[in-house]
């Protein structure tokens, strides 16, 4: 019975309790010995094959599917699982799981989604593994489940006090049928999940183990840098390579399609060569420069094409009957999501298969792309995943892996292709470039009957969010996009489009509660009243959460008590979660600086504290930092900044205190790797205004005449 | 291409380069010791920095044929067990997001903790501020300074 239970059952049995989820202990097979030993543990090269597996000595082997790029989810997923688990954290080892998408569902790192999806999945992978351990305990004892109680991996059976641990019991267990509908614990049963629980790969990193992929290598691989166009819209004309293959350590310099790789045996001797590359360019597309941006947002702003996103009441009447109209326009720069770790990846194109490995946001689908590319089937396709040093949306591009996979299949042999920095700023993608303008009617009490937004963006798809605050609590509104197409690639950066929506939109009602005489906060909660009790259409928001993140930033940050700092406020929604922040601006040498930033987060459950603060801290200063100082401009379709000494990343003195609060509700986790990020430049513009009088509507703010005050 | 004999991490390495070959490609291509990370190649953002005769400076500027005899320390060998203080101050603090700019960190900190051991708030900023983290961890390096500043 128990030793016939087949393996094809138990998978069967554990897709009904886990809606699809592997999760289980990896049973090599019914005639395993009692050492169920993960394979990569052991060193015996057998494949992953699930979430989690428990040696005869204790290990618990946790596999963490996701792609890893400092959300901290190698150690946020395994917790939950070791929750449920009754798990002694100190005995759980965490590995990165290869892409399998049989075994793994979204193996994908974006849209703050990972927590979300998995929660319960997780949780009942856990608990029920934990169910089995616990009947086979009992089973042994020849006593009832319900007299056993699990902890700290060890079973007991309370009323003799005898002891099973974890290890002892693996090999039994997993002969059980798998229980269904197995209970989760109660939230105030939570040892691990809301704790501070630290960094699982905390020890390799400061150690400088290789974790990354720009630190992969293997026997006979060798190295490449591609030459892409300087500029976009150009294409190559010609190459003459003569000088750079007689160079030291060169293998070989090929052209494919509008790339030039130059292959070497070190990253410095292809990076060398690379420079005596004789180049031709021609004009393929467009040529744009940031001036022709501007000119066109002015002409798509005033155009009388736009796509109508959302539409409620009649705006025209409003306007027309409006006391007051408040009109302004915002811009934001193109910028490149600049992870520390530049783009990189390994791949080797044999006869019998590909072998991919490195940093990608979404595995799958460079695997996807790949085998398109290549004419064969996906599961030829091998894709190991290294740490991401940083992604921001970057590596949910599936070009750089692709073309590492190209350029393999024609050298036929294994290559690493890496980015420099010049590459990855000036030949790669961007947050789209936007400008907005908003419009806002009051009537004669400063109620805001009327809201028209047009957002016009440089490939950016849709710039609006048209169901979020304030849709819903006014009557009259209209909001429409316009994109241009531009050959300048743009990709998701952190928080997409909210990045900078939010600054723009929570700034711009900061101008309006202003021209209405009302308090920033309170004219806030009075729209989300009215959003809540009698909303206009549809919403994607809850209005209760964010008046529950308004009001906890407005309590922990002294909202209107102070008088020797100016603050600012913002609230935002996005991935599912709601973040409401206070900035407080000082004037120093007669120049506004941020002191401090207050954050009250609602993202349901937090798993870990420590990782949580890291994602709102971190967050947070992404948003300051490129709301302040960071700006991609183009000359003749060239990028004009390409590398750090031009482009200013915020660095540790620009950084102001955070206070991080989170809203304890226990709802279920929703996402937190970027919604902290979008109301950060709302809140610095607003507490700016409050200091200064000045509206600072363009980012990045640093080129505004407030700072260009010649200081004392 | 020249031979080369380094002093990295008490131990002498021997590899061929050419002159102008920059220590971080070096370490990284040649001798396997990867913990030193390429970030930007124009000394601009500390990921490579690491120690010759305890002092910091940037791998990626740094000619293999300037190294002489000088003693390298990488990551790798701030201390055998990953347990130097400021590593010991790095774990303690969690600070890692990425991670990928933690090395440079780290070892910007140890070389500036054995000229200054009590260092002000201030002159941490000033000591740190040439180190580029993306992920934005800037609160928990300057405590983690801060810490580890206590066990030295
Ligand atoms: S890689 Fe050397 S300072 Fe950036
Ligand atoms: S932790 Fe990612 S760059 Fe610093």
């Amino acid at each position: 019975m128990a030793s016939t239970t087949s393996r094809r059952d138990f998978l069967k049995m554990t897709a009904t309790v886990g809606g699809g989820l592997l999760l289980g202990f990896h049973w090599l097979e019914a005639e395993a010995e009692a050492s169920v030993f993960n394979a990569a543990l052991s060193g015996t090269g057998a494949e992953f094959n699930s979430y989690l597996s428990i040696s005869s000595d204790n290990v618990i082997t946790i596999f963490s599917p996701n792609p890893e790029l400092g959300q901290n989810i190698m150690t946020s997923f395994p917790m939950i699982v070791a929750e449920e688990l009754e798990a002694d954290w100190t005995k759980v080892k965490v590995l990165q799981a290869p892409l399998d998408t049989k075994r793994f569902e979204r193996q994908v790192t974006g849209g703050s989604g990972a927590v979300p999806h998995s929660w319960k999945r997780l949780r009942t992978a856990g608990a029920t593994a934990k169910q089995m351990l616990v009947q086979a305990a009992a089973k042994r004892w020849n006593v009832s489940d319900t007299e056993c109680k699990a902890e700290m991996g060890v079973v007991t059976h309370l009323a003799s006090g005898r002891k099973l641990s974890y290890g002892e019991l693996a090999a039994d267990a997993a002969a059980l049928p798998a229980p269904q509908d197995v209970k989760l614990k109660d939230r105030k049963d939570f040892k691990l999940i809301g704790k501070i629980v630290k960094n699982v790969e905390n020890h390799n990193i400061h150690t400088g183990k290789p974790l990354y992929g720009l630190d992969y290598s293997k026997p006979g691989m060798l190295f490449a840098m591609i030459q892409r166009p300087l500029a976009f819209g150009k294409k190559l004309k010609s190459v003459d390579s003569t000088a750079a293959k007689s160079m030291p350590g060169i293998v070989d310099v090929v052209k494919f399609k509008n790339n030039v790789a130059v292959v070497g045996k070190s990253t410095w001797q292809v990076m060398k060569a690379r420079k005596a590359l004789k180049l031709e360019y021609e004009d393929d597309r467009a040529i744009e420069s940031s001036a022709d941006h501007d000119r066109i947002f002015s002409e798509l702003m005033d155009g009388d094409k736009a796509t109508v996103r959302r539409k409620d009441g009649d705006v025209n009447a409003a306007f027309q009957s409006a006391a007051k109209v408040i009109k302004a326009e915002y811009q934001c720069p193109f910028l490149p999501h600049n992870p520390m770790e530049p783009m990189n990846f390994f791949a080797h194109v044999r006869e019998d298969g590909v072998e991919l490995v490195g940093p990608s946001q979404t595995p799958g689908s460079a695997r996807a792309e790949t085998a398109k590319l290549l004419g064969i089937p996906e599961d030829k396709i091998t894709l190991e995943l290294t740490r991401l040093g940083g992604g921001f949306g970057r590596r949910l591009m599936t070009d750089y892996v692709v073309e590492a996979a190209e350029l393999s299949s024609i050298i036929k042999a294994p290559v690493k292709v890496i980015w420099s920095r010049e590459d990855d700023m000036a030949g790669g993608y961007y947050r789209p470039a936007v400008r907005y303008r908003f419009e806002a009617a009051l009537d004669d009490k400063g109620n805001m009957i009327g809201y028209k937004l047009r957002g016009v963006g440089i490939n950016a798809g849709n710039p609006t969010r048209e169901n979020n605050f304030p849709s819903g609590a006014v009557d009259n509104l209209l909001i429409e996009s316009v994109d241009h197409r531009s050959p300048i690639s743009t990709a998701p950066f952190r928080a997409p489009i909210t990045n900078f929506l939010a600054f723009a939109e929570q700034a711009f009602l900061d101008e309006v509660a202003q021209a209405a005489g009302k308090d920033p906060v309170q004219f806030r909660l009075d729209l989300l009243q009215r959003a809540k009790s009698n909303p206009v259409g549809a919403i994607r928001y809850n209005p209760d959460r964010m008046i529950g993140v308004i009001n906890l930033a407005a309590e922990k940050s002294g909202w209107g008590q102070k008088k020797d700092v100016a603050q600012g406020f913002s609230v935002y929604f996005s991935h599912a979660s709601y973040v409401a922040q206070v900035a407080e601006v000082e004037m120093k040498n007669k120049k506004p600086s941020v002191k401090k930033i207050y954050a009250a987060t609602d993202c349901g459950e937090v798993i870990n504290l420590s990782g949580a603060r890291q994602q709102v801290l971190g967050g947070i200063v992404d948003g300051l930092g490129h709301a302040m100082y960071s700006y991609l401009t183009f000359k003749d379709g060239a990028a004009e900044q390409n590398n750090f000494h031009k482009y200013r990343l915020i660095r540790m003195k620009e950084v102001p205190e955070i206070e991080a609060h989170f809203v304890d509700n226990g709802i279920e986790p929703t996402g937190l790797g970027e919604p902290s990020l979008p109301p950060t430049g709302g809140a610095v513009a607003n507490a700016i205004f409050k200091a200064t009088g000045k509206r600072i509507r363009n980012q990045p703010f640093i080129n505004d005449e407030v700072f260009k005050v010649k200081s004392v | 291409m020249a031979t080369y004999k380094l002093q990295i991490n008490g131990r002498t390495y021997q590899t061929e380069a050419e002159p102008d070959t920059p220590l971080l490609w070096v370490l990284r291509d040649n001798l396997g010791l990867v913990g030193t990370k390429y970030g930007c190649g124009i000394s601009a953002c500390g990921a490579c920095t690491v120690h010759v005769n305890g002092q910091a400076i940037r791998s990626c500027t740094y000619p293999v044929a300037a190294v002489g005899t000088s003693k390298v320390t990488t990551i790798e060998g701030l201390s055998a067990k990953g347990d130097h203080p400021v590593q010991q101050a790095w774990d303690e603090v969690d600070v890692a997001q990425c991670g990928y700019c933690q090395a440079g960190q780290i070892m910007t900190a140890a070389a500036f903790l054995k000229t200054n051991p009590k260092p002000s708030a201030e002159e941490i900023e000033n000591a740190m501020h040439g180190n580029i983290c993306r992920c934005g961890a800037y609160h928990r390096i300057k405590e983690a300074v801060k810490l580890a500043s206590t066990k030295i």
